[in-house]
């Protein structure tokens, strides 16, 4: 089962998917921004970083890519992607899912441990959890705060495309305690915080049981390898 | 400057014209060299210096780039040692920064330096180009950068001039390094006053890579490439080193001050991924940083190292302000810049990694067989110098040294006479008092803006004692990194207070499992020009050589800063220690506070009556006098031998440093780290120490740690301590459904109440 992790110049959390693809059961496969050759790759995923600087506006010129550009194309034919902080925002600036990421409302980059609600499990990348289950994972952003106009917000709410909700307090300002998104065919889903970091124990958020033993991230990717087995 | 451009190539003094103008007025004082510095650069050249080699001399031999004062003390970081010190050391000091062999064929690379005076001038570019900085030094060893860390000092929280300081120096360090994708895995934060004018910001990083990955900076083959590549050279922070590292900081009379330099992280971040994939393909046989000093210290350190010359053309570099004269380009500390060293059948390979990464790059020059520096500008020489001259053999001085005036008196009024809690409330109050101290309080308002998470291998970082990052993802073979300084302790007595820096560094490496093996540090003093501050350099650089060969471990770098002050006002001298320690395998790592119900606590070493420059006589009682606590390092490695044996028994849930603030801090933070409580007596110690509620809960007796330790392996635990002769006293139970911290005879107090006062502080000064 192979899953494509696209570096950007200024992607950071590549290696961090990578690892967490292998440990979910599945092989990696480093994909390159400037390679529109996607490798035959079953899944992509777009990592966190800071592609480009961060200029211009949060992943406005990785969209233009053309590993991107390929992206774009194949989710129209139902790839699953999935679309980590900086790449929920490439995929935002990409038109696969809609609203803005703007700078959070306290001004501060946040790096914390948070707890979220999986709304929706019913998309690529969210089948192998429950139904509003509650889960951990770290976020960091500077640039996290969701936007959209109400006319979308109310869709996004209507049609149950809201997967994540931020839950015991909203730490950048986003509409709706929104975390993340998934499209309607649910093959593409973008979210600010980051499954990657807690995939393996000694290394992911404190637990109640003991330091740093969350891995509740690795469901993400183990849903999609799931979902292309019994494709 | 308008018309510049059309001077003729005459305007620019050069070579011969130094000949054949000898008696041309030149700037030397402004540019900061003494008379005997310039009559000394004349006797080098046999005649005077072109404007462009005054500009190099003057920038290279300033204090922060040729270390003139400190030298002759320096020295003993690498006399005072034995051969198994040095076991591991794979590079020594002088090189950007130390490597250190931990086995499995890895190393790891690791140095603190600071950018004080920038950071206060301008805190968010000086404080992200000081991480800029010393992430290129690792870079150039050849190793991938894989942590941050930064030890910063600012003044009484309450001046509204702190809140612009703090809020730029952290959004710097976090915007540049988060962009670079390394987390940030500890430091340290401390508020005095004495750092109002001159806050110190101090940045380490550490880097890792494979034994055969190591890289030097020198260009020792005759007929190699000097290629600059990385961003454009522009006119950021010209003189910046020779001038912003010898100025103090007068609110009147003339400003010498350039511009701070400009961070890009994102030109970093691809520069680090482009070297390391240069590295790896063996195209480059030398490379080295620009920082401090830019062109002119690049060129003359890789051709001095490598011992021969080198001809560059300085029209070659690609500039971002056309206007630049040569001296500017010279001098330009502009970021995100590589030198690197090409064999000329490489030239090809080089240009192709380059060109994936989108850097640019230009040929500057070759390396040549000659003890010489040519540079040229077009067809004229304007340098022409023994590279060595330039870049190592700056002058050396042995400056005067005194006892301060104050020295005595303050060593003499001792907190003895500070009023003590008269009964348990008022000493349980004092403890909620100390605990939401801005020095005591929570710090997650500024960890919270760095990631720790990113790279995936953070074992452990803030609020646990010391950072820890695995390297090997095979075995979990792993390094563990913790810096201190208490410049209360340096103050009252500059020796101790270096031994105390590193015996505190060393203990919160112990406590995590991890065994130290180097050491690192950067020295923050006043003028050098003082005496006064002179004695406290020369007394803080003997007592830090004497404990690394007490301890048995190698300074392997470092870093030293002068002339912070303001006015006449120096700090107190501040020598931040850092210790790096391995463990076989980061799983084995343990954490700072107790998550397990029923485990028992035990007090490791021994208290005594010391409260002279503790928290509780300083922040409590605004009172600094008397001695700093005893250390006795045979104790401390006793400590940590216990320590690791332990934990490779696994014997050990938790283990805490005891530190600023003593017992009832340490108590404390163990609870608030999982929020699980505690039931503590203090009786067996008043006993057994002869001490009294007070020192048994605020002292800062050294040595001692906090751990916890299940019932299953008490009997194991003890005798254990026995055995290594280390004093053991359990002092409580922990107790994870009270939702409380009892103290006997003292007072039970609700976590819920301790995480308020202790969490709330940060963001209430500064939003």
């Amino acid at each position: 089962m192979k899953i494509g992790v696209i570096t950007y110049p200024g992607t950071l959390d590549d290696r961090d998917a990578q690892r967490a693809i292998r440990l979910a059961g599945g092989t990696p496969v480093p994909l390159w921004h400037a390679d529109d050759d996607l490798k035959k790759v079953d899944a992509v995923v777009l990592p966190g970083g800071f592609s480009y600087g961060d200029y211009l506006r949060c992943g406005a010129i990785a969209a233009q890519a053309p590993a991107t550009k390929e992206v774009i194309r194949l989710a129209g034919q139902g790839l699953p992607v999935l679309g980590i902080c900086n790449g929920f925002q490439i995929l935002v600036e990409s038109h696969l899912l809609p609203g803005g990421l703007i700078r959070n409302e306290k001004q501060h980059f946040v790096c914390k441990d948070q707890k979220l609600r999986v709304e929706n499990n019913q998309t690529s990348w969210t089948n192998m959890f429950e139904k509003d289950e509650e889960i951990l994972i770290p976020l960091k952003n500077g640039e996290g705060g969701y936007i959209a106009s109400d006319e979308t917000l109310k869709m996004l709410e209507a049609e149950n495309l809201i997967t994540f909700r931020y839950l015991d307090g909203n730490p950048n300002g986003s509409l709706n305690d929104i975390a993340g998104l998934t499209n309607k065919r649910g093959n593409v889903v973008g979210l600010m915080p980051h499954p990657e970091h807690a995939v393996e124990p000694g290394f992911g958020p404190d637990t109640k049981t003991a330091m740093r033993s969350g891995i509740d991230g690795l469901k993400f990717f183990q849903s999609v390898l799931q979902q292309v087995v019994n494709a | 400057m308008l018309g510049k451009k059309k001077l003729e190539p005459s305007g620019v003094d050069t070579t011969a014209m130094a000949t054949t103008e000898p008696e041309r007025e030149q700037p030397w004082q402004e540019l900061g060299l003494k008379q005997d510095e310039y009559e000394e650069i004349k006797n080098i050249l046999g005649r005077r210096p072109t404007s462009s080699e005054l500009a190099m001399y003057s920038v290279m031999w300033s204090e922060h780039c040729s270390y003139k004062s400190s030298k002759i003390y320096l020295r003993q970081f690498g006399e005072k040692v034995t051969p198994e010190m040095n076991k591991y050391l794979m590079v020594g000091m002088g090189e950007n920064a130390g490597v250190v062999d931990i086995g499995e064929g890895l190393a790891v690379t690791f140095k603190v330096e600071s950018h004080n005076h920038p950071s206060y001038i301008e805190p968010f570019q000086g404080a992200a180009t000081g991480v800029g900085g010393i992430v290129r030094d690792i870079l150039s060893m050849g190793a991938r950068p894989i942590a941050v860390m930064d030890q910063l000092r600012f003044g009484a929280p309450t001046n509204p001039d702190t809140a612009r300081v703090v809020h730029g120096v952290v959004d710097g360090i976090s915007f540049y390094g988060n962009c670079l994708g390394l987390p940030n895995i500890g430091g340290e934060t401390v508020f005095d006053s004495v750092y109002q004018g001159n806050p110190l910001v101090n940045a380490l990083s550490i880097g890792s890579m494979k034994h055969e990955d190591l890289q030097l900076a020198k260009a020792s083959n005759p007929g190699d490439l000097v290629i600059l590549f990385g961003a454009r050279t522009g006119a950021d922070g010209i003189g910046g080193v020779s001038v912003l590292a010898s100025e103090t900081f007068e609110s009147t009379g003339p400003t010498k001050r350039p511009a701070v330099q400009v961070g890009d992280p994102f030109a970093e971040k691809v520069l680090i991924e482009c070297c390391l994939e240069l590295f790896h393909s063996g195209v480059v046989a030398g490379i080295q940083d620009l920082g401090g000093a830019g062109i002119s210290c690049a060129t003359s350190e890789l051709a001095s190292n490598g011992g021969k010359g080198m001809r560059v053309q300085l029209k070659n570099v690609l500039l971002r302000d056309e206007s630049l004269t040569p001296e500017e380009i010279l001098m330009s500390e502009s970021q995100e810049r590589m030198c690197a060293v090409v064999p000329k059948k490489k030239l090809k390979e080089f240009e192709k990694i380059v060109q994936k990464w989108e850097v640019e790059y230009s040929v500057l020059g070759d390396v040549i067989d000659e003890d010489r520096l040519y540079i040229n500008w077009g067809h004229e020489e304007i340098v022409n110098v023994p590279p060595r001259t330039v870049a190592h053999d700056g002058p050396i001085y042995e400056r005067p040294v005194k006892l301060p005036k104050y020295q005595k008196a303050l060593n003499k009024d001792s907190s003895s006479g500070l009023a003590r809690a008269k009964n348990a409330s008022e000493l349980a109050s004092q403890l909620m008092e100390l605990i939401a101290t801005p020095n005591q309080a929570d710090k997650s308002w500024i960890t919270a803006q760095y990631d720790k998470y990113v790279g995936g291998n953070t074992a452990l970082s803030m609020p646990d004692d010391s950072g820890m990052i695995r390297v090997s993802e095979e075995s979990g073979l792993g390094v563990a990194l913790a810096t201190d300084a208490n410049g209360k302790y340096a103050y009252l007595n500059p020796y101790e207070g270096a031994r105390l820096a590193l015996a505190e560094a060393y203990r919160n490496v112990a406590v995590t499992g991890a065994l130290p093996r180097a050491v690192t540090n950067c020295l923050n003093f006043g003028s050098p020009e003082n005496p006064e501050v002179m004695w406290q350099f020369k007394e803080a650089t003997a007592g830090l050589a004497d404990a690394c060969l007490e301890l048995g471990i190698p300074v392997t770098g470092g870093n030293v800063s002068f002339y912070n002050q303001s006015g006449d006002i120096a700090i107190y001298p501040t020598p931040v220690v850092g210790v790096l320690g391995v463990i076989d395998d980061v799983a084995r790592r343990i954490p700072s506070g107790w998550q397990d119900d029923g485990n028992n606590i035990y007090l490791l070493g021994e208290t005594f009556d010391e409260l002279d420059g503790s928290a509780w006589a300083k922040d409590l009682h605004d009172h600094l006098g008397g001695q700093p606590p005893k250390l006795d390092l045979a104790k401390e490695k006793l400590l940590a031998e216990l320590l690791h044996g332990a934990s490779i028994q696994g014997l050990i849930e938790s283990a805490h440093d005891l530190s600023e603030g003593g017992l009832g801090i340490a108590v404390l933070e163990a609870s608030l780290r999982f929020n699980v409580g505690a039931r503590i007596w203090l009786g067996d110690i008043l006993d057994r120490d002869q001490i009294d509620q007070t020192a048994a809960l605020f002292s800062e007796s050294q040595s001692r740690v906090l751990v916890t330790v299940g019932r299953e392996d008490d009997v194991k635990f003890q005798a254990l301590c026995e055995a290594r002769g280390v004093p053991c006293l359990r002092i409580g139970v922990t107790d994870s459904t009270s939702g409380l911290v009892e103290i006997k005879d003292v007072a039970d107090l609700k976590l819920e109440d301790i995480r308020t006062s202790w969490s709330g502080v940060m963001s209430e000064l500064f939003g």
